[in-house]
């Protein structure tokens, strides 16, 4: 059994849960380098060694081939965006997802359609994952019409009604009170939906962050808060801005089950999801998980991949375990794909990614008319001629 | 029609629209078993039940947030700020969360939430606890604002403001809760973004909202006695901004007077005086006068206190000035 997962005490009174996990019965540590003479966190992770046969199990194979193919996309979605930074098609900031991909597929691929996320900034691969057509999303980040906030919210906000996608917020840790709200009405409702979550380490610093889990503990709301610890809020790695490193930890402050989950690994991440969110439609209690997982760009396109806050070799040796790889080995071992497949999907993900550059490059741009639409569920002009 | 406080008058429009609609739900601290830090919940919890009328931590960010993300998904959350001072810790969630997301989903998820509580000083509580911050709100697009000044308004508006699709900050009166007005029996609302006269005159035109009204009232009292009319123009609603009684009025009294709450640098009150100015400026005879609260955090001290607030006295003082009288 993994031993980092905690559950919550039954009673209230009860005593806290241990943090025991947090040292123990890792079955795949990645240390990160160590800067010199300064103490660095353990980056290790505990999930259960026996959740790739497990998931290989119990997962039909489509669904198993379905995240593979997900997880190529989201990676050549990326690539191109960083193409179309460069040529300034996209602007503004631009935050990619490389290196992370495990983390949303697998997360995503235990939901329903109706249940909700909510992201970061970092948030073209969850919305494409969540069901938005990846060219509603390119022409967005070229802030076109067709876009999928209507050229409106760019790069950092993706909203997507239909298709569960709650954004794209671009205020470190300002949406996690929004998720729990959607999560607050879910069992207002008394409805079975769950809500994911996603954000960084860095968030977890945030006051909106304590007082939402405190509140989703209180109130046993089917919130389920992803953390995703690339390891680096910007530039500032997790042990010079967090008191403790063990980010899962945080949850016994709040009573609240919690899971550490080796976040470059795609089945591990799925089983530690459909737990959660098992929990969430089971007992409409919140999970807190973090993910271990490492981001292979820099923070944003403006920024550099390594330098003065990271080394080159630290993010090489994290392309080693690169999580499309090693999924991939997994599936191969089990028979159930081989290089020729892989390529197929490839080529795939490589011409959907194509057709998106092309929807958006034919998509207008916004009209005049449009500054002034949607600032309000009626038209602006009784506002617009007393401000102006 | 019955006398009854602004306080009833808030507590029979929250009653009725949550027996209107289902979808509507009151958060907030000690608005349940406490019955309202100011009990304009008061009985609530027992007609409703926990599940709608919902006790909250002191945590305005995350239960502001939390209403903010249940709206999104088409509930209608009235968010009670204890006072309005406190709702400094969840300006992010209402200006970068309910203002800005219809916006910038680029029409998709509506944010129809009120977020209503006492606004303004009351006696002697100091500078944290004295401060009236409407005209923050108001600078931001995406919200709605309003500050109603009498029982009839405040029920009307509070109805309407419940069933905007928008986001609605409501700023009530800390002392206003135990002042009485008319108010009728049978349903009624008010729309959001139309003024109200609330004096008729001739010789100048005084802009006031909230607790500004009764010093305007008083003020206007006293002029009446030494033969000056004044007309008395409350917006009820701060954005929007119904410009046009102000505009119409000014053109009849060709002078007017804003007496507003809040400090003077960048307030609400230097918009309405630009507007006027922008539009009416060849019938002014006299420059357009603000009377504000003291550009000073509240000190405590009564007497202090007193010279930070607009008075009547004041408010005579800067008609006379605009009359040339003197």
């Amino acid at each position: 059994m993994p031993t980092s997962r905690r559950t919550p005490s039954t009673g209230r009174k009860a005593e806290p849960p241990t943090n025991k996990g947090s040292s123990q019965g890792r079955s795949r540590p990645a240390p990160i380098p160590a800067a010199a003479g300064r103490r660095t966190a353990d980056m290790s992770t505990s999930t259960a060694p026996d959740h790739i046969a497990r998931q290989l199990a119990a997962t039909p194979k489509a669904t198993l081939l379905d995240m593979l193919s997900k997880m190529l996309l989201g990676r050549r979605f990326e690539e191109k965006c960083a193409e179309m930074y460069a040529l300034q098609k996209i602007g503004g900031f631009c935050h990619l997802y490389i290196g992370q991909e495990a983390v949303a597929i697998g997360a995503l691929s235990t939901l329903r359609p109706d249940d909700a996320i909510f992201t970061s900034y970092r948030d073209h691969v969850h919305a494409i994952v969540k069901g938005v057509d990846p060219g509603r999303v390119m022409a967005e980040l070229f802030g076109r019409r067709d876009g999928v906030s209507k050229g409106k919210g760019g790069s950092m906000h993706l909203f997507d009604a239909k298709a569960g996608m709650f954004g794209g917020h671009a205020i470190v840790g300002g949406h996690i009170p929004l998720a729990t709200g959607v999560a607050f009405a879910s069992k207002y409702r008394q409805q079975d939906q769950v809500t994911l979550c996603f954000f960084g380490e860095a968030a977890v610093n945030i006051g909106a962050f304590h007082e939402s889990l405190n509140m989703a503990a209180l109130w046993k709301l089917p919130c389920i808060y992803i953390v995703e610890n690339n390891r680096y809020g910007m530039g500032t790695s997790i042990e010079r801005a967090s008191a403790i490193y063990d980010v899962a930890a945080r949850a016994c402050a709040y009573d609240m089950a919690s899971e550490t989950v080796d976040g470059m690994d795609v089945l591990a991440v799925r089983d530690c999801i459909s737990r959660a969110v098992e929990r969430g439609r089971r007992e409409h209690a919140p999970t807190l998980v973090e993910a271990r997982c490492y981001r292979y760009m820099g923070h944003s396109m403006s920024d550099p991949v390594h330098g003065h806050y990271r080394t080159k070799e630290e993010v090489e040796e994290q392309k080693l375990q690169d999580p499309i790889k090693s999924y991939f080995g997994h599936l191969v071992a089990a028979g159930l794909i081989d290089q020729q497949g892989l390529e197929q999907l490839d080529r795939e993900a490589r011409a959907a990614v194509e057709r998106a550059i092309a929807f958006a490059e034919a998509s207008p741009e916004p009209s005049a008319d449009d500054l002034y639409a949607d600032v309000y569920s009626t038209p602006y002009g009784p506002f617009r001629r007393s401000a102006e | 029609m019955p006398l009854i406080t602004y306080r009833d008058a808030l507590n029979q429009a929250l009653r009725e629209e949550l027996r209107r609609d289902p979808n509507v739900f009151l958060m907030g601290e000690e608005v349940g078993v406490y019955q309202g830090a100011y009990k304009v919940s008061k009985g609530l919890l027992q007609e409703f039940g926990e599940r709608r009328i919902i006790d909250t931590p002191i945590t305005e960010e995350g239960f502001t947030g939390v209403g903010i993300g249940a709206a999104m998904v088409g509930l209608r959350p009235v968010i009670e700020m204890m006072t309005w001072n406190f709702s400094l810790l969840a300006m992010d969630q209402i200006i970068n969360g309910a203002a800005k997301m219809l916006y910038m989903s680029g029409g998709q998820f509506r944010i129809p939430i009120v977020v209503r509580g006492p606004g303004g000083a009351a006696h002697q509580l100091a500078a944290q606890h004295s401060q009236s911050i409407e005209s923050w709100y108001a600078h931001v697009p995406g919200l709605k604002v309003v500050a109603p000044s009498t029982p009839y308004d405040a029920k009307g508006l509070l109805k309407t403001a419940i069933r905007d699709d928008d986001p609605v900050i409501f700023f009530e009166g800390e002392t206003l809760y135990g002042s009485k007005g008319e108010v009728p029996t049978e349903e009624y609302t008010i729309p959001i973004g139309v003024a109200d006269i609330k004096r008729a005159g001739t010789d100048v035109t005084l802009v006031a909202w909230s607790k500004m009204v009764s010093v305007a009232l008083k003020a206007a009292e006293e002029l009446a006695a030494q033969g000056v009319s004044c007309e008395i123009i409350d917006p009820r609603s701060l954005r929007p901004f119904d410009d046009a009684p102000i505009l119409a009025s000014v053109a009849k009294t060709n002078r007017c007077v804003i007496v507003e709450e809040g400090w003077p640098y960048a307030g609400l009150g230097a918009q309405i005086a630009y507007q006027i100015q922008q539009t009416m400026f060849g019938d002014l005879d006299a420059p357009v006068t603000r009377v504000t609260g003291a550009d000073v955090p509240m000190p405590y001290a009564k007497n202090l206190e007193h010279m930070a607030m607009p008075s009547p006295a004041r408010v005579v003082a800067a008609v006379r000035e605009v009359l040339y009288l003197e």
